[in-house]
């Protein structure tokens, strides 16, 4: 009743002459300029990083920076960006391999098995993982699971392989916890909301008569999860494992602080290893040599081009796969 | 409804607007009393920027020097690292740079041809880097030379009862235990003094690795910042990492006496790194002195320094011959009694030497052709 009364009110009072010939206008002018200033930035952040990077760009050509394994700042002044290319990918495809199953798990425990009060517990507690700085995470793996896993699992495996398969020992790398198994590990754990949460979505807006129709089929609870709903949600599933993924290449100060930093191969499973992001943050106030900065930037470049890629795979992807068309689920 | 909300969103979008610029423009006086406003007048700021290691002690002076002046002068230091102060400093954005790196020839040379004096390096502080460890059952003072830690960071020794080590510490019982190195992953003045020293005791380190905020070690695990090599090596029985003498001392870690190019055994302290620096100084102080040649000197230091330009008209960042005249003052200040609040906040003093070495560069400050440095240090009384 109170709602209809204001709402006559407004019609029958006359707007303000400004209002009514510019007020759409404005609104739409600063929505506008809001929206196009993100592709302003973007293009304007990659311009900086390449005209930064341009230094070391020209200096070693750009397939000889991408291809170059040394990276000496002390006395040959050498910068080569693929210990990094490859330690980033490796954390992030294993990490989000670890993720991946679990994260669906979360996300059909919480949309299909548990009672609702459960669910939205389990909810904020993925929530919860996601708002967790990184730099907590990190001191965490510090103080408490690097030293954890050594002593629980990487030196029994180390003292099992040094008795049976000395040859293997230079593969497996020193076991003392800091290093790239530890980091994608961790990197796993901190991917999981973002798949979780978008899966979750996905799942939800599976509609009511897919169901319906499966367990009219005869379907257990299991065979309509797997049948009808997976399914049916797997462009959301992918888009989140995607997101995930994006986040898992970017991911910056956990990594740092856990992967050991070793800037030359050859890397080693338990060993020290080092992400793109990681040499970033590393080096980059100290930098003092003009090449040794402009190489960060091309690093930098490199990272901004190669998260573009993964985002317009993912979105391509993401559009083949869903059942819709075109559009998310 | 739809309406109602496109006309509050635009209204509150549009005063917005009017108020940020308003405020940007008018914000500072507007606000201030008449009283305070005369005040503000007359006060200075000093903007400095760089090098992260001294930042606690410059911070603490900036604190105490605005009491000492009566709110007069501020000072506003921003702690962005080495790297970023030298390239401030020489795009003329801050009246004064910290680095814990002096600047090179080829800086030296480019300063001195666009403003026609040279840039001064002047020692503010000092930092001392000594070897932590985590070896079970050891308490701290395992004795290290040269030769054993360079061995060490190039993986020679790989065990903590190797014969060059127990050699050195008769006395101790060395456990057999595998050495992990940890080293600094992020870029450190910590990283370069000791890469430095490294650099002195060793051809071979100098040749393959060099010295640097960052380096290409040829073994080990890197810790980020200093409470990341604490970290990795108070967990892993068997470490060996580096850390500043403060933060080894805050964090009770157990760290070496390291045996200096005398053949004196001197455990690191404070006096030891001022004694350190008590040497025959160049001129300009651009100088490592890590192995240094005097007897009782801890071996593994080096210093801070404030980089000001000689002719400091020259430089944008100082816009009239007060705030030129403040900044000296303040220098001087920092070299004499600043010193004062060195040991409370964990950073050696400035030796003799250094302090004689700045008064003679201080001297040559000038402010367009007019030697400001002279003056103020003669009404010090200091000649």
């Amino acid at each position: 009743m109170h709602q209809a009364q204001t709402n006559t009110d407004i019609i029958k009072k006359p707007l303000p002459i400004i209002y009514r010939w510019l007020g759409d206008k404005i609104f739409l002018t600063v929505v506008f300029i809001l929206g196009l200033s993100i592709i302003f930035l973007a293009f304007s952040m990659a311009w900086v990083l390449y005209s930064e990077g341009r230094l070391a760009i020209n200096e070693f050509g750009v397939i000889g920076f991408l291809k170059g394994s040394v990276w000496d700042p002390g006395v040959r002044m050498v910068f080569g960006a693929l210990p990094f290319i490859f330690g980033t990918f490796i954390t992030s495809v294993v990490a989000l391999a670890i993720a991946f199953l679990p994260a669906i798990a979360i996300a059909v425990v919480i949309a299909e098995y548990a009672p609702k009060w459960i669910g939205n517990i389990i909810e904020n507690f993925v929530h919860l993982i996601a708002a967790i700085p990184s730099v907590v995470v990190g001191i965490w793996g510090i103080f408490v699971f690097a030293p954890w896993m050594r002593e629980t699992v990487y030196m029994p495996i180390f003292t099992f392989t040094a008795n049976n398969y000395p040859s293997l020992l230079p593969v497996l790398g020193n076991p003392m916890g800091y290093g790239m198994t530890t980091a994608t590990i961790i990197l796993a754990l901190m991917i999981i909301p973002f798949t979780t949460a978008l899966t979750r979505d996905a799942i939800s807006q599976v509609p009511k008569e897919q169901r319906e129709a499966a367990w009219a089929l005869g379907a257990t609870k299991w065979e309509v999860i797997r049948m009808a709903v997976l399914p049916y949600a797997r462009g959301g599933i992918l888009a989140g494992a995607m997101l995930s993924f994006g986040r898992a290449i970017g991911e910056t100060m956990a990594v740092a602080m856990l992967i050991g930093n070793k800037n030359t191969f050859p890397f080693s499973i338990l060993g020290p290893a080092a992400t793109m992001p990681s040499v970033i943050i590393n080096e980059f106030r100290e930098a003092v040599g003009n090449l040794h900065l402009s190489s960060l930037m091309a690093i930098g470049l490199a990272l901004f081009v190669i998260s573009l890629i993964v985002n317009l795979i993912a979105a391509y992807i993401t559009r083949k796969l869903s059942i819709t068309g075109g559009q998310v689920v | 409804m739809k309406i109602n909300f496109i006309k509050t969103f635009s209204l509150i979008l549009v005063t917005g607007m009017i108020l940020l610029t308003a405020g940007c423009g008018e914000g500072r006086e507007k606000d201030d009393s008449d009283d305070t406003k005369k005040e503000r007048k007359s006060r200075v700021d000093l903007l400095g920027a760089g090098a992260s290691f001294p930042a606690p002690l410059i911070t603490a002076m900036a604190d105490e020097y605005r009491d000492v002046t009566r709110n007069r002068v501020v000072v506003n230091y921003q702690s962005i690292g080495s790297g970023g102060g030298i390239r401030q400093f020489v795009e003329q954005t801050i009246m004064f740079g910290m680095t814990e790196a002096f600047l090179s020839d080829e800086i030296m040379a480019d300063i001195e041809s666009q403003t026609g004096g040279r840039a001064f390096n002047m020692p503010i502080t000092l930092a001392d880097v000594v070897a932590t460890y985590n070896v079970p059952g050891v308490d701290k003072g395992i004795v290290f030379d040269a030769d054993v830690l360079v061995d060490i960071y190039m993986e020679r020794i790989t065990n903590w009862n190797d014969p060059k080590i127990e050699k050195l510490n008769p006395d101790k019982d060395l456990p057999s235990l595998p050495i992990t190195v940890v080293h600094r992953s992020d870029g450190s003045g910590t990283t370069n003094i000791w890469t430095s020293y490294f650099s002195r005791v060793s051809d071979e380190w100098k040749a393959k690795i060099g010295y640097g905020t960052s380096v290409n070690w040829p073994t080990g695990v890197g810790g980020n910042g200093n409470e990341g090599v604490a970290g990795a090596v108070m967990n892993t029985p068997g470490a060996i990492g580096y850390n500043s003498l403060t933060y080894a001392l805050l964090n009770d870690m157990s760290f070496g006496y390291v045996k200096n190019s005398s053949g004196n055994i001197i455990e690191p302290s404070y006096a030891a790194t001022t004694e350190a620096a008590n040497i025959d100084l160049p001129e300009d102080t651009r100088v490592l002195f890590t192995n240094t040649p005097a007897e009782k000197g801890y071996p593994i230091a080096g210093f801070a320094w404030m980089l000001v330009y000689e002719n400091l008209e020259q430089n944008n960042a100082i816009n009239n011959r007060t705030e030129a005249k403040e900044l000296v003052e303040f220098l001087i200040w920092s070299i004499t009694d600043g010193q004062e609040l060195s040991e409370e906040l964990g950073f050696a003093r400035l030796p003799e030497a250094a302090v004689e070495r700045n008064y003679e560069m201080i001297k040559q400050v000038k402010w367009r052709g007019e030697e400001i440095g002279k003056e103020l240090l003669k009404k010090k009384n200091i000649s």
